[in-house]
């Protein structure tokens, strides 16, 4: 059993477990799927600076700081308990590009090679980390919701606002990993 | 009533550019916040394992080469959208017994701006907010500094919300 949990699981296993997330915290508490709200609440927690965006009381969606430190929590357990020494398995194409820019390591499931706490300090890292970063706590913001928020819950219950945010999301995926990218790689 | 009107306010302004928010007008103790924990220690074991927060396939579903991250977010809102069809035609209740609610969302601009921001972020670290999370959790520590840019870029925001726009 528990050798059958470490591999990889397939995506029609791990969808629909994601999927129900939305019923699960609908019916646990009247709450609605979305993650990155609690970057907003960290926020108002920590330093709402007089800014009225961070002024409301967010001891009220604290449930959801303690969803995601429930993710950070799995993500532990997952590594630890449920550890599958082989590499990710990628695209032959995308090996082959990425080994271009000196990426060979898929022992972890971020890039070894290019984020880590020394590359931190270089203008690759710190574009990927820092900026890369700073555009997700902002543009989730600006949309209203994430992946989860938009994407999954917001899909879920046909907002066609959200479909258009998820859209987007993809859009300035496309862009960043096609056309922008690879000229950051190379830096 | 005083306090009523506050918590009227108080609900509007969380609501404020926000998909997931606290519908429920019960107050528990923390305690019962346990139960958000183990769901998402749930989540983050699935994210983990099926490789959600892995860069790569951040990487290869932007260039089109596999279906996994396609099939995962396909069948997530397919059950979603079940899920959510479910509760509202036999009018399912929470286990406490209050009515669920789900708000709609108006559009606005800041869904196409601010979506195209955070696509280019998106495949720049390779995980939304959700990953982040997770990642961490794997033990790739540097990533907390990219949280802590998302948390800088959420407050930037905020600061300039008005500016923005809408």
């Amino acid at each position: 059993m528990i050798a059958f949990l470490k591999q990889p699981w397939p995506w029609y296993v791990a969808g629909p477990l994601i999927g129900l997330t939305v019923p699960v915290l609908l019916m646990v508490g009247n709450k609605s799927f979305g993650i990155s709200s609690s970057l907003r609440h960290i926020c108002a927690a920590c330093m709402p600076a007089n800014i009225p965006f961070f002024k409301y009381d967010w001891k009220k969606e604290a449930w959801n700081l303690f969803f995601v430190f429930g993710i950070f929590l799995g993500g532990a357990i997952a590594t630890n308990l449920l550890f599958n020494p082989a590499p990710v398995e990628v695209n032959p194409r995308l090996a082959h590009e990425l080994a271009g820019y000196g990426i060979v390591n898929y022992h972890n499931l971020v890039p070894e090679d290019i984020m880590n706490w020394q590359s931190l300090f270089t203008l690759k890292g710190f574009l990927l980390m820092v900026v890369g970063g700073f555009l997700v706590g902002f543009g989730t913001r600006y949309a209203g919701g994430c992946t989860s928020g938009h994407a999954i819950m917001g899909l879920s219950h046909l907002q066609w606002p959200s479909l258009i945010a998820t859209i987007c999301f993809m859009l300035g995926g496309f862009i960043m990993a096609n056309l922008i990218l690879p000229i950051i790689l190379s830096l | 009533m005083q306090q009523n009107t506050n918590t009227e306010k108080d609900l509007k302004m969380r609501k404020l550019d926000a998909m997931c928010v606290n519908e429920s007008r019960l107050e528990h103790k923390w305690y019962h916040n346990l139960k958000y924990l183990t769901i998402g220690i749930l989540f983050g074991i699935v994210f983990v394992k099926s490789e959600v927060v892995s860069w790569f396939r951040i990487q290869e579903m932007f260039r089109l080469q596999s279906f996994h991250m396609y099939g995962i977010i396909g069948s997530a809102v397919l059950t979603g959208i079940i899920s959510v069809w479910l509760i509202k035609k036999f009018n399912i209740k929470t286990i406490n017994g209050e009515t669920i609610h789900i708000s709609p969302k108006t559009f606005n601009k800041g869904q196409i701006y601010g979506g195209l921001i955070f696509g280019l972020g998106w495949a720049m670290t390779g995980a939304c907010p959700g990953p982040l999370f997770a990642q961490i959790g794997t033990g790739a520590t540097v990533i907390a500094v990219t949280l802590l840019s998302a948390i800088a870029g959420t407050w930037v925001y905020g600061g300039l919300r008005e500016k923005l726009p809408h």
